[in-house]
């Protein structure tokens, strides 16, 4: 019988307690004491949206394809079992073996959302491990974080003795060959942190010094060690079809937020929506072939048992071969019981054919992601999608049988005014509008639009990220404003408004652009007990505003001014192939509300070329 | 084709519950390639039905889950198939191809055999073996049990007495009054002390819990119950051949059940 970390009376006692016994089809079962590496993945989240995540089904896999490492999982305890671990002193364990995380080597955190930055405290604490890198000791595993918000690392810099800039399938390998050489000796932390310094990617945050002008922007950001490089370049994966793809994915027992086969047909995207922090981390595109896909789909499929797969990437229309990868996903498992999901799909004549062969049309909805209401808005953010398309696209679709439709718009893009938000709700009814065209015996009862809005946030590393973010105030008004709009259309009735939380929103933005002396916030945030700040019922905003107030700085320092054209940004030591020139350029671009065509139509010189791959190699056919 | 599996559910997977054990069954019939028929409809579901849920925390040795098969498929071999894509803690022990006629295991359950037994370092009233078959005479003895049932709108003191088919400390006894075997357990009993066998009433309009049983137990000798130390197996779950119309019998009743097995009710193949 499998060992638990948590007694039976515990186990009883909480909400899903399978969230923390392990055990899961496909889990790898290695005796620790064999392997030289024990790594532990977590994703600080609670278990049913963790165990959603492709990337660490893909780094555990190839983790585990070395003899030499044992790679295992944790994920946050939710705030039931959180209380009774510290009432009880049960340090936090990995779910394979059931062992303290402490006695790891590697604790992995991947840092998916900013506001999960408290969770990343509480996985610490609970282990044991002290939370400032300085403060740990031989006993302590190595802290390392990788994914989106390593891309500004600053903010957590404290908390963590590595980060991972990159994708995870580049360098990893080298990391731990390092390791197992310093392991031998285990001389002090500091002398195998000099070592990762020196492998491409690795940023080691303690090798660093920040100094501040009077004004509160960053003066002077430089390595304090000879290892640290002055410039971290991101780690790119060249090779799409020749890398690490697991074939047996975990299947959880209880339903998490994924519960289905992903299949990540490409990674990166062309189209450049000045917005979108992914579009600029991930760049150049690289498609994955189709024979590798096909592949993976059916092992995965034959390995999991799951009754559905789903198609991942930032524009799944931008898959060159997607109409035969699809229709083969149809051909081959459509019959056996397999549902096919393309999410971030453009709605065209194809995507309606899929999606009336794979889903049921009464109870399926459309959706667009227009992002603006108005023309003017989306030449501003560059998002390529015309009012005719939408329209098209929708109308084609009621013509098929459908009738309800997502509507994904932001609130606070730069330089908005309150015409364009109006535009949302005019958007909204027009599409409404269109359904009606259609002569009555030809409807399928009424039309059904739902409406959302979030809260802008700009981002490192996106043409935006020398833009204010809206205010809580404002934001609240354009709600309310919008609101107003969506009710005095003519198909009002139709259409139902929903929108984003605007102080967890705030706090995002200003973790997104934050510097070092952040972390002292963060710190005390959590020791005031802010945990799960992405949950709505945990978000005490209140015990926030103390923390920074505490420590002399300014909320709106952090998001409310637009930075001066050759301010010095805390990511700027991070090189992600798109230049800061680039970024530049497009942001004045984004101000002449002048659009920049996508990688396949024109090359805009991002500086991605430099990786030598993908779209920046392709032929072109033009 | 009708079919059902036995299957036993210990360890770990204690913590999962029912509609979760259905997930995980749908699974891994498509991982062992095995064409459960699937109904009608846009959004197909596997044909699947279980005689009685386990609580989350007890552990069994005779779950039942009946399918329907597609004709086509061919039940040779079924059990290593299964087996093969299961997880150490749930795995199948028998598979019956059933009459055509044959009802839902749901539909025919009427008792259930359960073992009680003391979890690790836990200390329990029913530990000591001669004041244990004492109180157990007492138990006995008793013409009324009487317990407070509680349900969704009401509590309501109930008599089970004659929903007690047979309680014993002793497995012998027991095997002898159920003709089962009981000798090797999915639970292993070198960890968990057995305490109490019991056969009870089961089925959809009288379900006896045996911690029902164990609280008045507990009642009846002044003692606090504590649900932790007792680690509750499921033996067994029998249909009534007497109740070919779904009525109720009990021991004692007129016309008295007639327990058979479900893996042996209305089964086809040998």
């Amino acid at each position: 019988m499998r060992k638990l970390a948590l007694s039976d009376e515990i186990l009883l006692s909480i909400e899903k307690p399978a969230r923390y016994i392990g055990g899961e089809i496909n889990m790898v079962k290695k005796n620790p004491s064999e392997v030289d590496i024990r790594f532990c993945m977590c994703f600080p989240d609670v278990y049913e949206i963790g165990m959603s995540h492709l990337g660490i089904q893909i780094l555990y896999d190839m983790f585990n394809l070395r003899d030499d490492i044992y790679c295992e999982r944790v994920y946050s305890p939710w705030v039931d079992l959180d209380a009774i671990m510290r009432e009880q002193n049960i340090p936090l364990f990995a779910l394979e073996s059931q062992d303290p995380v402490k006695s790891f080597d590697f604790l992995g955190i991947t840092l998916q959302y900013e506001m999960c930055y408290t969770n990343i405290l509480q996985i610490l604490d609970l282990s044991g491990i002290p939370l400032k890198a300085v403060e740990r000791t031989l006993e302590d595993p190595f802290v390392i974080g990788g994914g989106p918000c390593s891309y500004n690392p600053e903010p957590i810099a404290d908390f963590f003795d590595l980060f991972y800039i990159g994708e995870g399938e580049t360098v990893y390998d080298d990391l731990m060959d390092a390791y197992k050489v310093w392991k031998k000796n285990k001389t002090t932390r500091q002398d195998f942190l000099k070592m990762a310094a020196q492998i491409p990617g690795i940023y080691v945050p303690q090798f660093y010094q920040a100094e501040y002008n009077e004004d509160g922007t960053l003066a002077k950001f430089y390595p304090t060690v000879p290892e640290a490089p002055e410039t971290v370049i991101k780690q790119v994966e060249k090779d799409m079809s020749d890398t690490f793809y697991p074939e047996k994915p975990l299947v959880p027992y209880i339903k998490v937020t994924q519960d289905r086969v992903v299949l990540e047909i490409q990674r990166g995207c062309i189209r450049g929506c000045r917005f979108c922090q992914a579009g600029m981390l991930y760049r150049p595109i690289r498609p994955r072939n189709l024979e590798f896909l096909k592949q993976r789909a059916k092992v995965m499929l034959e390995s999991t048992g799951h009754d559905e797969i789903s198609l991942s990437s930032l524009s799944s229309s931008d898959y060159k071969e997607l109409p035969e990868l699809v229709y083969w996903l149809i051909d081959e498992f459509h019959d056996k019981g397999v549902n096919i999901s393309l999410p971030s799909l453009r709605i065209d004549a194809f995507a309606l054919d899929v999606m009336s062969k794979v889903q049921d049309i009464r109870k399926s909805s459309l959706t667009f992601a227009p992002e603006a209401g108005s023309q003017r808005m989306r030449n501003v953010i560059n998002k390529g999608l015309t009012e005719e398309v939408i329209l098209k696209g929708a109308k084609d679709a009621f013509v098929g049988g459908w009738n309800r439709v997502k509507l994904y718009f932001m609130l606070g893009l730069p330089g908005e005014t309150y015409d364009d938000i109006e535009q949302i709700a005019v958007l909204s009814d027009k599409i409404a509008r269109e359904y009606y065209t259609l002569p009555k015996e030809e409807r399928n009862g009424k039309v059904n639009i739902v409406t959302s809005t979030s809260i802008f946030v700009p981002k490192p590393f996106t043409p935006f990220q020398w833009s204010p973010m809206v205010s809580k105030e404002e934001a609240q008004e354009k709600r309310y404003f919008l609101l107003d709009k969506v009710k005095s259309q003519l198909n009002a009735k139709s259409i139902k408004y929903n929108c984003h939380d605007a102080d967890v929103s705030e706090l995002e933005g200003i973790f997104a652009r934050g510097d070092r002396r952040l972390c002292d916030v963060i710190l005390q945030a959590y020791q005031s007990g802010c945990i799960y700040d992405s949950w709505s019922e945990y978000f005490h905003y209140d015990k926030w505003v103390q923390a920074f107030k505490d420590h002399n700085l300014d909320m709106d320092f952090y998001i409310k001014r637009e930075r001066s054209e050759d301010e010095k940004f805390p990511w700027d030591f991070i090189d992600i192939g798109v230049s800061k020139d680039f970024l530049l350029r497009e942001y004045h671009q984004a101000k002449n509300e002048t659009v920049t065509p996508n990688c396949r139509a024109k090359c805009a010189g991002c500086g991605a070329a430099k990786f030598g791959c993908g779209v920046c190699v392709e032929e072109r056919s033009i | 084709m009708k079919a059902r599996l036995k299957f036993s559910k210990t360890g770990s997977m204690r913590f999962i519950g029912h509609l979760d054990v259905m997930r995980y069954f749908q699974k891994a019939f498509r991982r062992a390639n095995i064409a459960v028929s699937y109904s009608q409809g846009y959004s197909p579901h596997q044909l699947m039905s279980f005689a009685s849920p386990l609580g989350i925390g007890l552990s069994s040795d005779a779950e039942y889950l009946d399918i329907v098969l597609d004709d086509t498929e061919n039940t040779e071999n079924f059990l290593p198939r299964i087996n093969a894509v299961m997880n150490e803690e749930i795995t199948v022990t028998d598979f019956s191809v059933l009459t055509e006629e044959a009802k839902p295991s749901m539909a025919v359950l009427a008792g259930c055999d359960y073992l009680i037994a003391l979890k690790p370092d836990k200390e329990s009233f029913l530990t000591d073996a001669k004041e244990r078959s004492q109180l157990l005479e007492r138990f006995q003895a008793r013409d009324t049990v009487e317990i407070l049932k509680k349900t969704k709108r009401s509590e309501k003191l109930t008599d089970i007495r004659e929903n007690i088919y047979c309680i014993t400390d002793e497995c012998r006894t027991f095997e002898t009054f159920t003709g089962r075997n009981y000798q090797k357990l999915a639970l292993d009993t070198t960890e968990y002390t057995p305490l109490l066998y019991c056969q009870l009433t089961a089925g959809s309009i009288v379900n006896i819990k045996p911690e029902l049983v164990l609280e008045a137990l507990c009642q009846q000798e002044g003692k606090e119950y504590n649900p932790f130390a007792y680690q509750i197996h499921r033996l067994e779950m029998y249909a009534d051949a007497n109740a070919k119309k779904g009525e109720i019998h009990t021991l004692h009743s007129e016309i008295p059940c007639k327990l058979v097995s479900l893996a042996e009710y209305e089964r086809k193949n040998g």
